[in-house]
């Protein structure tokens, strides 16, 4: 389809021969290596290669490799799309996956949510997903509220189509300078980064609730507020004038400037998504949990952007079954363990969503680079959910998880690895946590189907 | 003792300022004055909220640049943390709180902006940003064991002569001078981040005792010693 220069031609043959070899050598899957080597010797490469294709970069702090994969399954409807399917999210692996799929029509990338503005300039992409935005391995990711200021400077003066989460505030004013923006409400469970206005820095109201603090607190311990009342429980509804001002559910309003929730157009209510027409249609997928539904309704207003209905996405969306490894169950000597990812709090609160209440439970945390080497975030999860089930805590960080559950009142036991864990369980089913580089190494032991 | 023996915590602006896990001070005090039968409420302050007077150990944590300039502006303006230290209250300050106590701290871009004179230090940016874990032994006279954490700030301290260095370092940079943190009365500054009472609960007990007027009894330390051991040995030179 594209017709590159020489230059970049041969820069994006040398990248594929260099990804050949990492896979051949069982070095990784090759999608960064190979960007990398096809991006020294073309700095435009990425900029050639995006041309003449619609494309539609995802970012956000959670969410965005499985909502990227499900933007792809819907948009298979219409053509080929090359996308970065094994979540290299950063330039050199935007090269990668679209100098695989020199023909594709359609692009669907993940982005780092730090190297969006970059990518938005080089690739000019029509469509920009944006879903959520919180604390993440703090200990080098970039602030979040700069973040957002760099997605606004970025989407200003473009003709982008952005595709944006108005419940979550800070995305919403990221996404706000852009000219064309369809806003979705699909939620924001952790709210622990929202309580302030992104714009002048005075206290939101939040639909449905006042300010609830972060849980964990010790049963026994009272909890007020300064003017002496007690924090309404997450999702207590809100009566006029009562906690949140009287704003509905999910809506939010700065009490200081005008900065308030946009409108959205597309509705996830439980179950079910509503569209631009009002029309309900179920949520008919296969990725278990809240957050994946939520996914699901940003995918089908991303489809609907590139002319495809949701009658013909929805579909495609039930496809999609597990997401590098995400969901997946593995098995050794008749226990099924189910394998969920949890990089960060929000993603933890996600997790817990979709843990089946019967069924013990296995912790797994790490500090490593990709994690975070600060295991501080353990303290802004509330653990006292997995009270009343079997939890067993391992991980190289256990102790820090251990001390931490202690102090919630959660009874765990330590197990040494991953394995003892899955040995002392009865046969049968059992859900597992674990952050980022713990996830990879269950899924290299225990098998890395996808 | 508190009065009406309720054990009064005080969290300022955990809208602003919490994002490290610094509601892990919060939980570790509750449970450990919990464990000695010591009754335990705790206020929440939103940065929107006046800063309540009568409370026995206040807490303020970490954030990013500008909630550290709002929230020093609004306390500046609300003068109930001024006036709850004058009383004697005991306050744990930490990284971005820490800062805010002295005379100034580094902005946005590196500007100075104005503090709360609550501790005689002075905070500016440095060149780099100090990340990583951070081992300090504490000031003889507080009493408390091999301070254990991690840092992530930016931050220069320079104490003044009203204060007293908190620690000197063995693994970290601290207040960059090869001193952490600093202590005057019963404030404690420091830059060990976000829970940092979780990795030191002798530090935890410290405020609790002057909260309480009293010797504490000892209570279960087994996963804080079992953390403590761990970090300890994976962290300090041999
Ligand atoms: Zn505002």
């Amino acid at each position: 389809m594209t017709q590159l220069p020489l230059r970049a031609q041969l820069a994006s043959a040398l990248g594929r021969t260099a990804a050949t070899l990492s896979r051949a050598t069982g070095r990784g899957d090759g999608s960064v290596i190979g960007g990398r080597v096809g991006l020294a010797l073309e700095p435009d490469l990425l900029r050639k290669l995006a041309r003449d294709r619609r494309l539609a970069l995802v970012s956000a702090t959670n969410g965005k490799t499985t909502t990227t994969r499900l933007i792809t399954s819907a948009l298979q409807e219409l053509g080929d799309v090359a996308t970065n399917a094994f979540g290299a999210n950063m330039p050199a692996g935007h090269v990668s996956a679209l100098s695989s799929a020199k023909d594709a029509p359609y692009g669907v990338l993940e982005v780092d949510e730090k190297y969006l503005p970059e990518v938005i300039e080089t690739t000019g992409a029509g469509v920009v997903v944006l879903m959520n935005l919180s604390r993440d391995q703090m200990d080098r990711a970039a602030e979040i509220w700069l973040l957002a200021q760099k997605w606004r400077r970025a989407l200003v003066a473009r003709n982008t189509h952005v595709i944006a989460n108005a419940d979550d505030p800070l995305v919403a004013w990221g996404a706000s300078t852009a000219a064309r923006v369809t806003w979705v409400s699909v939620g924001q469970p952790w709210k622990e980064d929202s309580w302030c206005c992104p714009e002048c820095g005075g206290p939101l109201d939040r639909g449905g609730m006042d300010y609830v603090p972060p849980g964990g607190h010790a049963p026994g311990v009272a909890v007020r507020q300064a003017d002496g009342s007690v924090p309404a429980a997450p999702g207590s509804p809100a009566g006029p004038g009562g906690p949140g001002g009287g704003l509905a559910e999910n809506d939010w309003a700065c009490r200081e400037c005008s900065f308030r929730r946009p409108a959205p157009s597309w509705f996830l209510d439980g179950d079910t998504v509503v569209d631009p027409r009002g029309q309900r249609w179920p949520l008919d997928i296969r990725l278990p949990g809240r957050a994946n539904r939520a996914n699901a309704v940003v995918a089908l207003a991303t489809a609907e952007a590139f002319g495809l209905p949701v009658q013909r996405a929805l579909p495609r969306l039930a496809e999609v079954t597990s997401v590098a490894g995400r969901y997946t169950t593995v098995e050794r000597e008749g226990r099924q363990a189910r394998l969920l990812l949890a990089k960060n709090p929000a993603g933890w609160l996600e997790a817990f969503d979709v843990l089946d209440p019967a069924l013990p439970v296995i912790l797994s945390v790490n500090a490593q680079g990709p994690d975070g080497r600060d295991t501080s975030w353990l303290w802004d999860v509330d653990y006292r959910v997995l009270r009343g089930r079997p939890v067993y805590v391992t991980g190289e960080r256990r102790l820090d998880l251990a001390l931490r559950l202690d102090v919630a009142e959660v009874p765990f036991q330590l197990t040494e690895s991953f394995g003892h864990a899955l040995a002392v369980q009865p046969q049968g089913k059992v859900d597992v946590i674990a952050n980022y580089t713990a996830f990879q190494q269950i899924r290299s032991e225990f098998g890395r189907a996808v | 003792m508190p009065s009406d023996s309720v054990l009064r915590l005080v969290w300022i602006y955990p809208d602003l300022l919490s994002t490290y896990g610094d509601q892990g001070n919060v939980l570790v005090l509750e449970q450990r004055a919990r464990r000695r039968g010591i009754a335990v409420e705790t206020v929440h302050v939103r940065s929107a909220d006046p800063v309540p007077e009568q409370g026995d150990v206040y807490l303020i944590g970490g954030g990013e640049d500008r909630p550290q300039i709002l929230a020093a502006e609004r306390l500046r303006r609300d003068g109930g943390l001024h006036r709850a230290v004058a009383r004697g209250a005991a306050l744990l300050a930490v990284c971005a709180g820490y800062q805010i106590m002295g005379s100034t701290f580094g902005g946005e871009e590196g500007q100075p902006v104005d503090g709360i004179g609550l501790l005689d230090i002075a905070s500016g940016r440095g060149a780099a940003r100090a990340v990583g874990e951070l081992v300090a032994e504490a000031d003889p006279a507080l009493g408390v064991p091999t301070l254990t954490g991690f840092e992530n700030h930016m931050g220069v301290t320079r104490l003044g002569p009203g204060v007293r260095p908190l620690s000197r370092t063995v693994v970290g940079t601290g207040n960059g001078d090869g001193t952490e943190g600093c202590y005057a009365g019963r404030i404690v500054g420091t830059y060990l981040h976000g829970p940092a009472l979780a990795r030191n609960p002798g530090l935890a007990d410290l405020l609790l005792t002057w909260a309480v007027g009293a010797q504490l009894p000892p209570t279960d330390d087994t996963w804080f010693e079992r953390l403590r051991q761990e970090r300890l040995t994976a962290v300090r030179p041999a």
